[in-house]
C-alpha cells in the first residue's frame, strides 16, 4: 500500500511542471484494493453547494460503511477577517486514519480553513466564523466548547518549527504535564515513546536535556511533531510542516507522516503537490477561500472533474 | 583620517568642475570634523569624569588606606574621631536599592505581562501613556511626594519610623523605576514570537499556562535585564531619596530607621561648607567611584544580557 502510493510519482525530484504532467499521463494504474476506505472517501461531497453531511452520511450507508469512518467534517465553514471573507461555504469530511492534504495557491484559505478546525483562530482578533465544525459528531465551535481540551484531541504542528527555549524532554513533557501528568517514569516513557514516533529518538536519546534549540531545522521540526504526539492527539493539523527544510528532512518528515497514519487521521496542508500525491490518501483543492474538489488523491491528480483543479496540478497557475 | 582618498580624487578632477568639487571637499570635510566633535565632546566628558574621579580618589586614599574605608563600619568624616567606612553609606544605598525593587519587580512585571498578554490593545493604548508619564515626572516631586505622603503613612502603620525613613525612599524610588521595568519587560515579552505562543496552545495550554511556561522563560533575558537596570537606576537615584530618607549614615537593615545613601551623602557636603581641598571634602570622590563602579557594573551585565537575548531571535 504504502510503496504503491509512492509509485504514484516516480519522479519526485524533477521540476513541478513536468512532474504533474506525467502524473496526468500516467492515467491507467490498477485501483489496488477497492473495499478500503479509499473508495468511501471518493464518496465525501465534492462541491460546496451540496448539503453536505446529509450527503456524506447518505454515501456512507449506501456503501454499508459507518459513519465512525468519517473523523471530521465541515458544514458550510466561512471565514471572516473583519470584514475580508477568507473562506466560503467549505464542507468537507476527513476520513479517519487517513491522510488528507489541502493543496492550492497561496492565500486561498487552506492554512485558515486547517487552523478552523482546532480553534486556533480564535486568538486572532476580529475573526468571525460561520458554519459548523464536527469532531466525532460534536461541534468544536458550540458554546461552551472546552477549547482546551479540543486542542489536546486535535493536534498541531505548524510551518516554522517553534520549540519552546527548553530543553528537549521538558519539550516533549509539556503536554502531558499540562494534563496533571508529573511522574518523572510516567513523563520519561510518554517522551521516549512520542520521540519514537517522530523518527527522532535515535539522534537525541543520549542529550534529552538539552536545549532544544540546539538541534538542526529537521530535528526541530519532528520535536514539534513528537511534542504534538505526547498528549495522544487523535487528528494532527500540519501546516506546511516540511516547507522550511532541505529536501533531505522532508522526506524523513514525509516518511514519518505515512507512519503516522495508521494512528493518526492527518490533514496536511502543502504547496507542495507531488508531496500531496506522495503521502496523502485525500486531497482538496481550495482556490480563493472555496473548496473547489475534494476527492482521493489519485483521483483528483489524474482525472480531476474542475476545469480549475487541472490548470492548478499541471501548473498553469499557481 | 580618512580625507586621504577624497584627495586623491580632488586632484584628478579637471578644471571645469574644479571649483564646485573644492567647495563641496571642504564642505563635507567641515562637517566631518563637526559631527566628530559632536561625538567627541560626551566621549571627552566621560574620560574626563572618571579621570577626576580616580585622581581625587587616589588623593584621598593617600590619606585613608583602602581597607578602613572598605571595612569600617563607621562613617563619620565631619565629626571627630573620624571614621571613613562606607559600609553605612552602601548599606544605606542597597536597603533603598533592594526595597524599591521589591515593590517595583512584582508590580512592574506583573503590568509588563498584563500589557503584552493580557490587556486587549485599546485598554493598553490608554495605559502605555500613562506609564510614560510616571517616568516624566521630575525626581524632586517624587521626593516632595515621599516625605509629605508616604512617610506619615508609613508612620502612621509603624509608629516606632521617623519622619525620615528608608521605607518610604523604597516606596517613591519603587514607583520611579516601575516604568522602566514596565516598558523593557513588555518588550521582551512582545519579541516573544507568536509561533511559540501558538505551539503552546495548540497542546492545549491555557493563557496561564502559555504566559507562565512559555512566554515569560522566554523573555526572561530581556526581564531580567530590566530588573538590572532599575536596581542601577535606584542606586543611582539621588534627589528623592535625600528628601525622604534622611541624613544619618548608618549600618541598618531597619527600613523605618533614617539612613543616608552614597548619593545623598554627596548631595550634603557639594551643598555643605566643607572647605575643597581637604580629605572630608575629598570622600565624596571616592564615595562617587564607588557609586560609579557599581551602577556600571550592573549595567553593563544587563546590557551583555539583552544583547544575549537579541541574538536568540534573529
Amino acid at each position: 500500500m504504502v510503496m504503491d502510493r509512492r509509485s504514484l510519482l516516480p519522479n519526485s525530484s524533477k521540476k513541478q511542471t513536468v512532474t504533474t504532467y506525467t502524473m496526468t499521463t500516467t492515467e491507467p494504474i490498477a485501483m489496488d484494493d477497492p473495499t478500503t476506505a479509499d473508495d468511501a472517501i471518493s464518496r465525501v461531497p465534492t462541491v460546496p453547494v451540496n448539503p453536505p453531511i446529509a450527503q456524506s452520511e447518505n454515501s456512507a450507508s449506501a456503501e454499508g460503511l459507518p459513519s465512525a469512518n468519517v473523523k471530521l467534517v465541515t458544514r458550510n465553514l466561512r471565514f471572516f477577517y473583519g470584514s475580508v471573507q477568507a473562506l466560503s461555504d467549505i464542507s468537507m469530511s476527513i476520513p479517519v486514519n487517513r491522510v488528507t492534504a489541502l493543496i492550492g495557491p497561496s492565500g486561498c484559505g487552506k492554512s485558515t480553513f486547517l487552523r478552523c478546525l482546532n480553534r486556533m483562530n480564535d486568538m486572532i482578533e476580529k475573526t468571525r466564523v460561520e458554519g459548523d465544525v464536527l469532531l466525532d459528531g460534536n461541534d468544536v465551535y458550540k458554546p461552551g466548547t472546552d477549547v482546551v481540551e479540543l486542542r489536546k484531541r486535535v493536534g498541531m504542528v505548524f510551518q516554522k518549527s517553534n520549540p519552546f527555549p527548553k530543553s528537549i524532554f521538558e519539550n516533549v513533557a509539556y503536554g502531558p504535564r499540562l494534563t496533571g501528568i508529573n511522574g518523572r517514569a510516567e513523563l520519561q516513557e510518554i517522551v521516549e515513546k512520542s520521540l519514537k514516533r517522530a523518527a527522532l529518538l535515535d539522534e537525541v536519546k543520549d542529550r534529552l536535556n538539552d536545549s532544544a534549540l540546539r538541534l538542526s531545522g529537521g530535528q526541530q521540526q519532528r520535536l514539534c511533531i513528537a511534542r504534538a504526539l505526547a498528549t495522544s492527539p487523535e487528528v494532527l493539523l500540519m501546516d506546511e510542516p516540511a516547507s522550511a527544510l532541505d529536501p533531505a528532512s522532508t522526506t524523513r518528515i514525509e516518511d514519518l507522516i505515512f507512519e503516522l497514519r495508521e494512528r493518526y487521521t492527518i490533514v496536511i496542508v502543502t504547496h507542495n503537490m507531488q508531496q500531496a500525491a506522495r503521502v496523502s490518501d485525500q486531497t482538496g483543492f481550495f482556490y480563493e477561500g472555496q473548496l473547489i474538489e475534494v476527492g482521493p488523491t489519485r483521483q483528483l491528480f489524474t482525472t480531476p472533474t474542475e476545469k480549475q483543479t487541472e490548470d492548478y496540478i499541471t501548473g498553469r497557475f499557481g | 583620517m580618512r580625507f586621504a582618498d577624497t584627495t586623491v580624487s580632488l586632484a584628478s578632477d579637471d578644471g571645469i568642475t574644479g571649483g564646485v568639487t573644492r567647495f563641496r571637499y571642504w564642505f563635507e570635510r567641515a562637517i566631518h570634523v563637526f559631527l566628530f566633535a559632536c561625538a567627541g565632546i560626551s566621549v571627552l566628558t566621560t574620560v574626563s569624569i572618571v579621570f577626576v574621579l580616580l585622581v581625587e580618589s587616589v588623593r584621598f586614599f593617600f590619606d585613608v588606606s583602602v581597607f578602613d574605608f572598605l571595612t569600617d563600619t563607621k562613617w563619620t568624616p565631619l565629626l571627630k574621631p573620624q571614621h571613613f567606612g562606607i559600609l553605612p553609606l552602601m548599606c544605606g544605598t542597597l536597603l533603598v536599592a533592594f526595597g524599591s525593587s521589591l515593590i517595583a519587580i512584582p508590580i512592574g512585571l506583573g503590568t509588563a505581562i498584563f500589557l503584552s498578554e493580557y490587556a486587549p490593545p485599546r485598554l493598553r493604548d490608554v495605559i502605555k501613556p500613562l506609564v510614560e508619564v510616571l517616568a516624566g515626572i521630575p525626581s524632586v516631586v517624587y521626593g516632595y511626594f515621599a516625605v509629605v505622603s508616604i512617610s506619615p503613612l508609613v508612620r502612621s502603620t509603624f509608629p516606632s519610623a521617623g519622619p525620615f525613613n528608608a521605607a518610604s525612599a523604597c516606596v517613591v524610588v519603587g514607583i520611579m523605576t516601575l516604568p522602566m521595568i514596565i516598558s523593557l519587560s513588555e518588550d521582551a515579552l512582545r519579541a516573544v514570537p507568536r509561533s511559540l505562543r501558538e505551539g503552546a496552545y495548540a497542546l492545549g495550554a491555557t493563557k496561564f499556562d502559555t504566559t507562565a511556561h512559555v512566554v515569560v522563560p522566554a523573555a526572561m533575558s530581556g526581564i531580567v535585564a530590566s530588573f538590572l537596570l532599575a536596581i542601577s537606576r535606584a542606586i543611582g537615584e539621588t534627589m528623592a531619596v535625600t528628601l525622604a530618607a534622611g541624613a544619618t549614615p548608618k549600618a541598618t537593615l531597619n527600613p523605618l530607621e533614617s539612613v543616608q545613601t552614597m548619593t545623598a551623602y554627596i548631595v550634603q557636603i557639594s551643598q555643605g561648607d566643607t572647605p575643597a581641598g581637604t580629605v572630608e571634602y575629598r570622600t565624596i570622590f571616592a564615595v562617587g567611584l564607588a557609586l560609579f563602579l557599581s551602577t556600571m557594573v550592573i549595567n553593563l551585565v544587563a546590557q551583555g544580557i539583552l544583547s544575549r537575548m537579541r541574538e536568540k531571535y534573529e
